[in-house]
């Protein structure tokens, strides 16, 4: 994007979107805090400033920025974005996970919730249908450029490569792959559960573009996801080891895998609530 | 007696399906085309060879090529793609299930070398589950056409048809008795015999299996009605029960397991319409082994006379 970015307006709708996810989960005492509050500045990032994307939305998404969550365990965290960035309301943040809701657990399609395009909760899927997604783009002489987030834990699932392959092979360079690089999953650390290796190696020799980022300092990763652009289109995918803190913005959710896919407690709701200043109002 | 239908030539139902979708690649420039290296063995060559812009190359990724067929169908694109019955319904179903089904994509599963019939590669290769599979999944249409023509038309259908599709074939060149250029009409089965003694619901290479067994029930002097069930789901439950009416008992056969079959799914039609008795062919909990088709589809209960017994059961359960 030409214009730049404003960076306290984007840190003030961070601060309010992390007020969302700990509400949100608190709300119906259940739910994925952690992953949430550490890819929050990504979010907003994207939806504030680097996606060109149409809020009416049209599920085809011809001649727009597309975005794909893999890892649809995050959900509160593009509910809170997609509500606060114009695609539904705010006041439906509080179905969340609530039957009759459009807001799934894991983010769906059934329902006919906007700004969604594929159901994903199963790990390991939402690559291989962004690189589908950015082939249609290819075939639409539809210049725009295809988004996609993984987990680091997610990077366990064999499907994952079985894409990083084809994407090289294919020579798909309108899409930009971001690792949630947090280096947690449920059952503890990347290094105990399944270490991940040297993830930047493994990236490059499957013939991907390699960047790393700061997840969580908003104006150093809008630089590195221009810098991502700038390297699509040169006949490699893209990729962005993104690091981040999981629990990011609640010191009592910090860099543990333990807030992964709990919820507060009132107290603890209350204590993380006086951490983050309501900026754009509650829902 | 003679059969009412005869047959003057042999194809693979599988070549049906790779006539249908070259037709496709001329008439829809929305059609495109993926496979997971099996490119000669689905007749997908002739596509690739003339539209090699809209054809994908997956490599033995198939879990990746469903992922890929439901990203496609977000930029309006109509997926079709190809590989083994066995991995593109087992090997990947979760795959479909969230990305396509769940997901509403309007990806067309296309699977061949399903069942017994697969032959010498054994019961590794032989999926009897499929069927199943995909029909419990919500959203899903299910069709398993009889011969060539058929094959062929219902590949030319599906195009049209807005939602995820399982369509099933296979690989033994197998009589051709449905008309050339045939209009496929998707859950709407086929009367290709009329009868008053006994109903036979057929699906896939099994139809041909029934109407040879028509001709030797006639010799008997027992009228049986064939009809084709080339859509699994949406099940045709009118023809079915409008059948049975007349004729009041059914066989139902079918080149899968008896369990999760369309023997089951008439089996609950019936019993939630009119009960009715109710012989199934099919194979009853097994897995398959190396032969030849012929081999295999009589040692596994698939055979003409396997059908005959079966309906003769039936009448006598009236």
């Amino acid at each position: 994007m030409s214009t730049a970015p404003n960076i306290e307006e984007l840190k003030n709708i961070s601060s309010q979107v992390r007020r969302d996810i700990v509400r949100m989960v608190h709300a119906v005492q259940s739910g994925h805090p952690g992953g949430s509050l550490g890819c929050t500045e990504f979010f907003v990032a994207l939806y504030f400033h680097v996606l060109k994307h149409d809020k009416s939305f049209n599920p085809d998404g011809i001649g727009e920025d597309l975005f794909f969550l893999s890892n649809g365990h995050i959900s509160p965290v593009w509910y809170s974005v997609l509500a606060r960035s114009g695609y539904f309301s705010v006041d439906e943040l509080n179905t969340f996970r609530k039957i009759d809701s459009r807001l799934q657990g894991h983010p769906a399609t059934e329902e006919g919730l906007p700004g969604i395009r594929i159901a994903s909760g199963s790990l390991g899927q939402g690559l291989s249908a962004a690189l589908g997604a950015a082939q249609a783009k290819k075939l639409n002489d539809d210049k725009h450029h295809v988004y996609v987030l993984m987990g680091d834990g997610e990077q366990d699932e064999g499907q994952v490569w079985e894409a990083a392959m084809y994407g090289a092979h294919h020579k798909v360079d309108n899409i930009i792959a971001t690792i949630d690089y947090n280096r947690q999953q449920i059952d503890g650390s990347t290094d105990e559960v399944m270490g991940l290796g040297d993830l930047k190696a493994k990236w490059e020799a499957f013939g991907w573009q390699v960047i790393e980022s700061e997840g969580n300092d908003i104006e150093s990763l809008i630089k590195s996801l221009a810098q991502a652009k700038a390297l699509c289109g040169k006949g490699k995918p893209v990729i962005n080891l993104m690091k981040t803190e999981m629990g990011f913005g609640v010191d009592f959710m910090v860099g543990t895998h333990k807030w992964h896919g709990i919820a507060p407690s009132d107290e603890e709701l209350e204590k993380a609530l006086g951490q983050l200043e309501e900026t754009l109002g509650d829902y | 007696m003679v059969t009412k239908l005869t047959y003057t030539e042999k194809k693979d139902t599988r070549s049906g399906f790779g006539e249908g979708l070259l037709e496709l690649g001329k008439s829809n420039p929305n059609v495109v085309a993926l496979c997971a290296d099996l490119t000669g063995s689905l007749k997908m060559d002739a596509f690739k060879k003339e539209f090699p812009e809209r054809f994908f190359q997956v490599g033995i990724a198939e879990a990746n090529m469903m992922g890929l067929a439901a990203g496609m169908t977000v930029g309006g694109k109509i997926p079709f793609t190809g590989t083994f019955a066995n991995f593109s319904t087992g090997r990947v179903y979760d795959q479909i299930r969230q990305s396509i089904a769940y997901s509403g994509k309007n990806v067309k599963i296309c699977a061949s070398h399903a069942g017994l019939t697969l032959g010498e590669d054994g019961a590794t290769h032989q999926i009897l589950e499929d069927l199943g599979m995909m029909k419990m999944l919500p959203h899903m249409t299910v069709i398993n056409p009889c011969d060539y023509n058929q094959t062929k038309a219902a590949t030319i259908a599906i195009a049209e048809h807005e939602g995820p599709v399982y369509l099933r074939f296979g690989r033994p060149k197998w009589p051709i008795f449905t008309p050339e250029n045939q209009k496929f009409e998707i859950g709407k089965a086929l009367h290709l015999v009329e009868g008053k003694d006994v109903s036979i619901f057929a699906t896939g290479h099994m139809v041909w299996q029934a109407i040879e067994a028509e001709a030797i029930l006639a010799e008997k002097g027992i009228s049986a009605e064939i009809i084709n069930i080339h859509t699994i789901k949406p099940l045709d439950e009118k023809a079915i029960l409008e059948s049975v009416k007349k004729t009041g008992c059914a066989v139902s056969a079918e080149e899968h397991q008896m369990n999760g079959g369309l023997g089951e799914s008439i089996a609950q039609t019936l019993s939630r319409n009119l009960p009715t008795p109710l012989e199934m062919v099919a194979v009853n909990d097994s897995f398959g082994e190396s032969g030849t088709p012929e081999d295999l589809l009589v040692k596994y209960g698939l055979g003409p006379q396997n059908i005959v017994d079966a309906a003769m059961k039936a009448i006598s359960r009236k």
